[in-house]
């Protein structure tokens, strides 16, 4: 991919890149007061790709997707994209919240809370332009959710509330996209509907990037993994990621 | 009646009215911050500690004209303080600590200003009084409305997301953290009108009901601020018709007629009522 050939759409606020996207983790250490959750975790995707963080409980799921959202300042290392450092390139990561951490209550319709992606493109006083109407339009249109754009978000089925922060992240442009343990709280059908929407947004040019807790049914829906238990236990394709041995080390006390 | 319409010629009357009106709107327009974080509790801490603050304030500096702002910039340090000791009396789960913390500081404030001589204003700070509110006072009111009204409403863009989604408000590049404080300071501010208008007792009243009643009529968060505003504003200038004629205590009678608006909105809401619910 060093030819600057693309072999995919790219989507990405019209950004010129020569090489292939490339998400590189080099050495990032970070932790919470002086309690060091990952450790120096290497790391290479590139866009068009699902992956999976897995590891058992406090393994640093949540802290590297922290990390990746610009929430929390690594204490090492370096996070590049597109060969330069990935806190340059804010707008195009966005974060979706664990569904169990949103206020469904709150009053915002299903187009309001789409509207929000565009913020970091209008800024704070800039009034929406036809440009931005017409990018939030096909956000709601690429997940299905124009016909209930005027609800209040509380009154959604899970799926489809999944699919408003998706539709949010389409509206920012955003090419990373980094989910909270998406598939928590989902039935059967709608995990399913979930997956083939994050596969189908992985194949036009972006990166997913989800925590995941469930092993059976991440072979499913995510094409790599990462194993995670504070140190890097492995990453690369699902298969070759969660082997017996890999597990093993991940999850049992040895 | 005849009396009450030679009273309201008076300028006395004029400038209740005026302070009514203002002090509810600014209350009522920062109110929907409060309910959109869900942080009425916090507020509820922070009003109880209004008196021992303002206590504190008069013992370093003594009494004058800006002894109340002070007081509930005091009162907003030791919520802070009181916050932080909490988290470190790790024993004790937060509730436990806060109560002990509040009526401690609260009765020990009540002592100090009751020890200074000044009965008077306890009263007044306890309860409120419109109707001692001097000209100066009543500038301040309309100072801390408009800088209500202008920062919330420039800055309701960043700040709708940071108080819906903040940990992607903070991925956007918005400022969550400033806009937390700036939100505290801009709270702490309002308090000092309410406590004016209603007393350290029922300021969480003026800075919740308004919006909450406005939470159970619309979807749209940009409504809460302006209808949260109007029902403060009117609602206190109702009060303010209603008091004399009862002859109830005014700050009470806002608190009153803010809290009966909420009832009726919580059974005839056409959205979210109760009586909405038994037509399912």
């Amino acid at each position: 991919m060093v030819n600057g050939q693309h072999d995919h759409i790219c989507w990405g606020g019209g950004q010129h890149h020569h090489t292939h996207h490339h998400l590189v983790l080099r050495g990032v250490t970070a932790g919470y007061a002086s309690i060091p959750a990952l450790d120096a975790i290497n790391l290479q995707a590139s866009c068009g790709h699902t992956l999976a963080l897995m590891g058992p409980n406090g393994a640093g799921k949540s802290t590297l997707l922290n990390v990746l959202a610009g929430l929390l300042p690594p204490w090492h290392g370096e996070i590049l994209w597109h060969n330069t450092p990935l806190a340059e390139h804010r707008h195009e990561i966005a974060y979706l919240p664990q569904r169990s951490e949103v206020n469904w209550q709150f009053p915002i319709t299903v187009r309001q809370l789409v509207e929000m992606g565009r913020y970091p493109a209008v800024g704070v006083w800039n009034p929406l332009r036809q440009h931005d109407r017409e990018i939030v339009e096909k956000a709601l249109c690429t997940l299905g959710l124009q016909d209930l754009q005027k609800r209040q978000i509380g009154a959604l089925s899970g799926g489809q509330q999944q699919r408003c922060f998706l539709a949010r992240a389409l509206a920012q442009e955003a090419h990373i996209l980094l989910l909270d343990e998406p598939f928590t709280g989902l039935d059967v059908p709608g995990s399913e509907a979930l997956a083939a929407l994050l596969r189908s947004l992985a194949s036009e040019g972006r990166l997913v990037i989800a925590s995941h807790h469930d092993l059976a049914t991440a072979p499913q829906i995510f094409d790599q993994a990462m194993l995670l238990r504070r140190q890097l236990i492995a990453v690369g394709s699902v298969a070759d990621v969660l082997t017996p041995e890999n597990l093993n080390r991940a999850f049992n006390r040895a | 009646m005849n009396e009450f319409i030679q009273f309201l010629h008076e300028p006395l009357a004029q400038r209740s009215l005026w302070a009514c009106g203002v002090i509810g709107f600014s209350n009522g327009f920062v109110s929907a911050l409060v309910v959109l974080r869900r942080s009425s509790l916090q507020i509820g801490t922070l009003s109880c500690a209004l008196l021992p603050g303002i206590a504190l304030a008069i013992l370093i500096f003594g009494l004058f004209q800006l002894s109340i702002l002070l007081g509930a910039v005091m009162a907003g340090l030791m919520v802070g303080l009181g916050s932080l000791f909490v988290s470190r009396t790790s024993r004790m789960d937060h509730d436990t600590a806060l109560s002990v913390l509040h009526t401690t500081a609260f009765a020990l404030g009540y002592i100090i200003l009751i020890g200074l001589g000044l009965q008077q204003k306890v009263d007044d700070w306890l309860f409120g009084s419109i109707m001692s509110m001097g000209n100066a006072d009543l500038w301040i009111a309309y100072c801390i409305g408009a800088i209500a009204v202008l920062s919330i409403t420039a800055l309701q863009r960043p700040l709708l997301i940071a108080l819906f989604d903040p940990r992607a408000a903070a991925t956007m590049g918005i400022p969550t953290r400033a806009l937390n404080y700036g939100i505290f300071a801009l709270i702490i501010l309002v308090l000092v009108s309410s406590l004016q208008a209603v007393g350290a007792f029922l300021t969480l009243g003026l800075l919740v009901a308004p919006a909450a009643t406005m939470y159970l009529l619309t979807d749209r968060a940009a409504w809460l601020f302006w209808g949260g505003g109007l029902i403060g504003g009117l609602g206190a200038i109702a009060a303010f018709f209603l008091s004399f004629p009862l002859g109830w205590h005014l700050g009470a009678t806002i608190i009153v007629v803010l809290g009966t608006l909420f009832l009726l909105a919580y059974i005839f809401s056409p959205r979210y009522g109760l009586l909405r619910h038994r037509k399912k």
